[in-house]
């Protein structure tokens, strides 16, 4: 039961009074545990019904106790359901702040003899049976990192006093670092003693989504989510104090959807890795009876590196969002950052495959409920078994790298710390995914692009070029993007280098013959004029970065000293040469100690250019209208002079 | 910044069109359509000359009193057109360029989606938020 202590309520400090204690333990008792701890189904199902809560209460027991979320209950669970329980007949509403008080105890009909009999009737609890049974059912595997946090509940049952069943996953989240989400498992079970209320309403909240979600795999439609609701309205306050994280849990995908898609996957293209080509995605999808535009939207969200195609991490991406949508959830405007290929949650773990041959959604056919329900209950077990996701709360996607199935830590706490590790190398991996899907390669032939290029601007400035790669002989203004993004004391190199690191070496740089030629006119007047020093560091740096590419290669530190040197020489005069680097380093006259004062030079000098060009213009328009005007005056002093000498006359 | 970002298939259809006052829509709707005129001049006198030596970006189509219009096209005969404020001098010629490359990218980007078919109005939304960005901030 480690699952279920760990999942349980969540960190729920539940203050036990003894009767209440003698009375849990005794129901728990009668809930036939198994050797997990984990109660049976029946049993508990019965004993829910007997105490005569609507069904629509006793879902919100279910979920706010994290039962839902794990699918099974727990011992942590079960206490928590029944203070719940006690609080719903109370009047209370079914939140973990209403078990922090003093409570009656739970009343069962029939179940046990010393509890009162209140309520005469109680209706028919369709959903939740089914639900219990479906989340006592089909007990997936726990994860080992479970079993410690097992002992959690079974120790803290012998204090006679407040004790915090560990949080299910989904709990935990909000209150930790929000990297580590779904993966604290353990480690956060046994801290959250302080999440209580919040962590209480969380889950009902979290497991809203996760309920909606997973149920959607097992085209669920909105029966079971109407008490759901109920929950989510309730808990809605509480969600603001939630992370952001929260709001992303149904775009987490959890280890059964991930097979599932997997599966879906091989049987349009057998090769993991391969692409899945643009129509077939689509006719795949359209399936799914989405509306075009949205169908479109999804493509748009998923396909990051705009290839046309998709492969296995943006598959799932899609057919996350398309199971979202299909479950209520509106398209996200942006792709959510679980969702998002770099994104890599450690400990990802492959559902066994007797879960993932159900179909998660329908496409043609039924995308009712009905017998689903069941299906969905052990949905929720195998999700909530699921370390890494933090049960239903994260149905979020994570890595999409392909290499996510062999990844199982069986150690939960491992996960936060593999998480974080992994999260740093995805953050920039994402960057550059986002960078390379921004500007990956474009072929245009746009050759004339440059020639017009070459020929407007005035040869010291490297002409843009075309999107091939953000070598940094592009445009300046990339490499004040890049600069911008905070490299460093020396940003352009850094920036370089970075981009280099991201990016396949830039491709040579075609001649440039007129920096040449601004190298041989320049050699001598190089201490003159300011801006006439700079256009040869201009051209020296075109030829410099062209040359930095090639020293790239060999790593990074060989361009620091190079660049170092640039210094000293600049204070000689040395005449340009057009020769290898390291005599183009030389050749800088001025001191440019960093680039980008020369990049600040650089689009002074074109923001002047650009001024004098408007200014040209307007020159020519005035000097025409001074022609015109000219013209009248002259007409106007001829016609003058006519009318003139019959004035004098 | 623009103050019209037109994009026209290549049978002169429009797929988008996007004006900042939108108010003032139907102006810049005829203008973008007479610019169309100066796109089919330009590129057909160039028509002689292989393609790859025709450039796509076509440069300032015409100027009138209050805006200036400049027209890029395609490999595949699809036309951009950028209505910008006569007033907003400060425009240079680079970053009329720049604006034309960001949308052709986030043009193909829409043409990469299989769920899209060429002749459709575009309504992607990646899309109109990089048109977005270009447009006039200030209104």
């Amino acid at each position: 039961m480690d699952q279920g202590s760990a999942a349980g309520t969540g960190g729920t400090f539940i203050s036990l009074s003894d009767t209440e204690q003698r009375c849990y333990s005794g129901l728990y008792a009668l809930c036939q545990p198994d050797s997990s701890g984990k109660l049976a189904a029946g049993k508990v199902a019965e004993l829910f019904r007997a105490s005569q809560l609507p069904a629509e209460t006793l879902h919100q027991v279910t979920e706010v106790c994290g039962a839902k979320r794990l699918g099974y209950f727990g011992c942590g669970q079960f206490y928590v359901a029944l203070k719940l329980m006690a609080a719903a007949q109370v009047g209370l509403p079914v939140r973990l702040e209403s078990v922090a008080g003093e409570l009656p105890l739970p009343v069962f009909v029939g179940i046990m003899n010393e509890l009162e009999m209140r309520y005469p009737n109680h209706p028919s609890t369709n959903e939740s049976q089914p639900h219990i049974l479906g989340s006592l059912t089909g007990s997936a595997p726990r994860p080992p990192a479970d079993r410690p946090v097992l002992r959690h509940p079974d120790t803290s049952m012998d204090k006679q006093e407040a004790w915090s069943p560990p949080r299910s996953p989904g709990i935990s989240p909000p209150r930790s670092p929000s990297a580590y989400r779904s993966y604290p498992y353990g480690a956060q079970r046994n801290g959250t003693d302080t999440l209580l209320a919040h962590d209480g309403n969380v889950p009902g909240r979290l497991s809203v989504p996760q309920e909606n979600s997973s149920p959607s795999h097992y085209s669920l439609k909105l029966q079971s989510e109407h008490p759901v609701i109920t929950c989510v309205a309730s808990v809605e306050r509480l969600v603001e104090r939630a992370e952001i994280d929260y709001s992303d849990e149904p775009w987490r995908i959890t280890e059964e959807q991930r097979e599932y898609y997997t599966n879906q996957f091989r049987s349009l293209q057998p090769d993991l890795n391969a692409l899945i080509m643009g129509t077939v995605a689509k006719n795949f999808f359209t399936k799914s009876k989405l509306p075009i535009p949205e169908l479109s939207h999804i493509w748009e969200l998923s396909d990051v590196d705009k290839d046309g195609a998709l492969t296995f991490p943006e598959f799932c991406t899609a057919f996350h969002l398309i199971v979202a949508r299909k479950n209520g959830y509106p398209l996200p405007e942006t792709l959510p950052a679980t969702l998002r290929p770099g994104f890599v949650e450690p400990g990802v773990v492959t559902v066994p495959p007797s879960e993932a041959t159900e179909p998660l959604i329908v496409f043609d056919d039924k995308m009712m409920p009905g017998a689903n329900q069941l299906e969905m209950g052990s949905v929720d077990l195998q999700m909530t078994s699921r370390p890494g996701v933090t049960a239903k709360q994260d149905t979020r996607d994570e890595s999409r790298k392909p290499e996510f199935s062999p990844k199982r830590i069986p150690d939960p706490h491992e996960k936060p710390i593999q998480r974080v590790s992994t999260l740093k190398p995805d953050s920039p991996q994402e960057l550059d995914a986002n960078m390379k899907s921004r500007t990956r390669p474009r072929s245009y032939s746009s050759t004339s692009i440059d020639d017009a290029m070459k020929k407007v601007e005035e040869p010291p400035t490297p002409p843009p070029r075309p999107q091939k790669t953000h070598s940094r002989a592009s445009s300046l203004d990339l490499n004040k993007l890049f600069q911008q993004s905070g490299q460093g004391s020396r940003p352009s190199q850094h920036s370089l280098s970075a981009k280099s690191g991201w990016l396949p070496p830039p491709p040579a740089l075609p001649p440039r013959p007129p920096a040449t030629q601004i190298f041989s006119f320049l050699p001598g007047s190089e201490k003159s004029s300011q801006k006439a020093v700079q256009q040869p560091n201009f051209a020296d740096f075109s030829k410099f970065r062209e040359e930095d590419s090639t020293l790239r290669h060999q790593g990074h530190a060989p361009q620091k000293p190079v660049r170092r040197k640039l210094h000293p020489e600049s204070e000689s005069a040395t005449p340009p040469s057009a020769t290898p680097y390291s005599a183009a380093t030389l050749t800088k006259s001025t001191q440019r100690p960093p680039p980008k004062q020369k990049r600040e030079i650089q689009m002074a000098i074109r923001k002047n250019r650009e001024t004098n060009a408007v200014l040209t213009r307007l020159n020519s328009e005035l000097q025409q209208q001074l022609k015109v005007v000219h013209r009248e005056r002259v007409t106007l002093e001829s016609q003058l002079e006519l009318l003139r000498p019959v004035a004098s006359t | 910044m623009a103050v019209c970002i037109a994009v026209i298939a290549k049978e002169n259809c429009p797929l988008y069109i996007r004006s900042v006052p939108t108010q003032g829509e139907l102006k810049f709707h005829y203008t973008v359509h007479t610019s169309l005129d100066v796109v089919e001049e330009k590129i057909s006198g160039v028509g002689k000359a292989l393609a790859d030596q025709r450039e796509l970006y076509l440069g300032l189509l015409y100027p009138t009193e209050d805006y200036k219009v400049y027209g890029y096209v395609t490999n595949s005969k699809v036309k951009f057109v950028i209505v910008v404020d006569s007033s907003n001098t400060s425009l240079r010629d680079n970053e009329i360029r720049s604006m034309f490359r960001k949308l052709h990218n986030s043009f193909t980007d829409v043409m990469c989606n299989p769920f899209y078919n060429p002749g459709d109005p575009i309504q992607s939304k990646a899309f109109d938020s990089i048109v977005s960005t270009m447009m006039v901030q200030a209104c």
